[in-house]
Parts: C-alpha cells; structure tokens; sequence
C-alpha cells in the first residue's frame, strides 16, 4: 500500500486517512487535517489498482466494516466519515 | 479551502446544467459551490475512468451492473435527503439543510452492505400489500428506481423526465 506522507508541525498523533480522490468529504477531511498541520499519511483507494485496491478495500474493512469513505484512524480510533467534531476531539484541537 | 481553485469549462458548464434540471424537477443542489464544483468533478473523472456517473463518494467496482445502484443520481438519494437532508454526498440537499436546520457532515451509508461488499443485485420484492388489478392492465407500468416516476406505456422511457435516469434504471411496476 503506497500511502502519501503530509508533514505537519502537529506529529502527536497517528493518523492514517482512507480517501477517494472524487469525493467531497474526503478533501474536507484533508483540509481540516491540513489548516491544522497535522501530521497524516492518506491513501486514495480509488487510484489503486487491481491487487492493491483490493487490499485496501480489505484493510478499510476491518477498520469501518462498511467500507465507507473516508475512513480516518487516529492512533486506536477509527471514525468513520466526516465527522468533525469527533475528529477535533481525538487530535485535542 | 484554497482561494484558486480552478475548474474547467467542462465542469462548470455540467454544474450549470445539474443545477437547471435539478431546480426544474424540484430538487437543490448544494449552494457550496467549490465543494459541489469538486463532487461534479468527481463525477466526470468517472464517467472517463468507469463509462458512467458513479457517485464520487463510493468507491466503484468499475461494472455498470454492480454499480448501477449508486449511479448519479443513486437510488439513495430521495431517502437520504428526506431523513439527514442531503444525498450521501451532499451534492442534492433540501431546503432545511440550506438554511442550517440539518446537521451538516458525512451521514450513514444506506447501500446495503452486501451490495457494498459484493455489488448490486436485484432483489425482487413484489409489492405485496397492493390489491390485484380488478381488470387487466392495457399496458404495463414502469417505475424509475430513482425517484419513483410512474408511466403506463408499453416500454419505459429512454430518459425518466423527472430525474433524467436512464431507460435500465427502470423496473416493471405493475
């Protein structure tokens, strides 16, 4: 799985984003994670391809059994969707 | 949000299109206009990767029949504007999201699971509380999986003339 690394001054956190390059909650997430400099990596699964998209398909999975988008993991937590309150209060902003 | 973001002729044109036809059959599109712009985006990258409008928001199979549930506008729409005010992407909403009586943010999935996991599947499910036509019908009658849009003619419509789906979007109602 070939994840994008975003630096950020904010490093406290694990956080790891599953996105779909086309939709609109998916860059809304990016953008909070962004304004607020968090340190992320992310992966838009819909640019994967065959074997790999399949993976990552099964790995977002296990994280949100729907298999929805985007699905964000803040070191133990998973939220799934845009939410941004719960975001907020796993990353303490 | 970054100030330039630039979109092409394509899409603007689209979105303007979107916007007419929704207003005309008495839906709205998300006044958000950077953040609509992006999901019609989303849309035509779609259609050029995939062949058809699949929802920006879910991840396609890339077959038209496992996908065709979710197809812009997805069978979900109508349902998820009447409960949380918009559709699963927000590109359709409802009056009472415009004005800020709805809570704005992702909402649940409707799809069901298994067409998540697996794809589409017609599930027939005749509706059974309808009483028996007393005669029989002179013609059959189609129903648009979309919005509901009933006609009684001897072939569904190549474009539903509410919510323009398309003509294998339709199933037979009576």
């Amino acid at each position: 799985m070939k994840f994008t690394h975003v630096p950020g001054r904010n490093a406290k956190h694990r956080v790891t984003l599953y996105a779909l390059s086309t939709c609109g909650w998916c860059k809304k997430t990016k953008e909070l994670l962004d304004s607020n400099q968090i340190q992320y990596e992310y992966i838009d699964v819909d640019q994967c391809q065959g074997e790999e998209r399949a993976e990552v398909s099964t790995k977002v999975r296990e994280l949100n059994p729907r298999g929805s988008f985007p699905t964000i993991r803040i070191d133990g937590d998973v939220v799934a969707g845009y939410d941004e309150d719960r975001i907020r209060e796993l990353l303490e902003l | 949000m970054s100030v330039e973001e630039r979109f092409s002729d394509e899409v603007i044109k689209t979105w303007e299109r979107l916007k007419k036809e929704a207003e005309e059959a008495g839906y709205r599109l998300n006044p958000d206009r950077v953040f609509t712009l992006r999901l019609v985006q989303g849309l035509i990258e779609n259609e050029k990767r995939y062949g058809y409008w699949c929802c920006p928001c879910r991840l396609a199979f890339g077959e038209k029949d496992k996908d065709v549930d979710v197809i812009c506008p997805c069978y979900y729409r109508d349902s998820d504007i009447e409960e949380f005010g918009a559709c699963y992407c927000a590109l359709y909403v409802s009056d009472e999201w415009i004005e800020g009586k709805k809570k704005h943010g992702s909402i649940p999935e409707r799809r069901p699971a298994k067409f998540m996991r697996d794809g589409y599947s017609e599930t027939p499910a005749p509706p059974q509380s309808l009483a028996p036509s007393p005669q029989p019908l002179s013609l059959p009658v189609w129903r648009c999986k979309v919005c509901g849009y009933l006609c009684a003619r001897p072939e569904p419509p190549g474009k539903c003339p509410v919510c323009k789906a398309g003509k294998d979007r339709f199933e037979r109602f009576m």
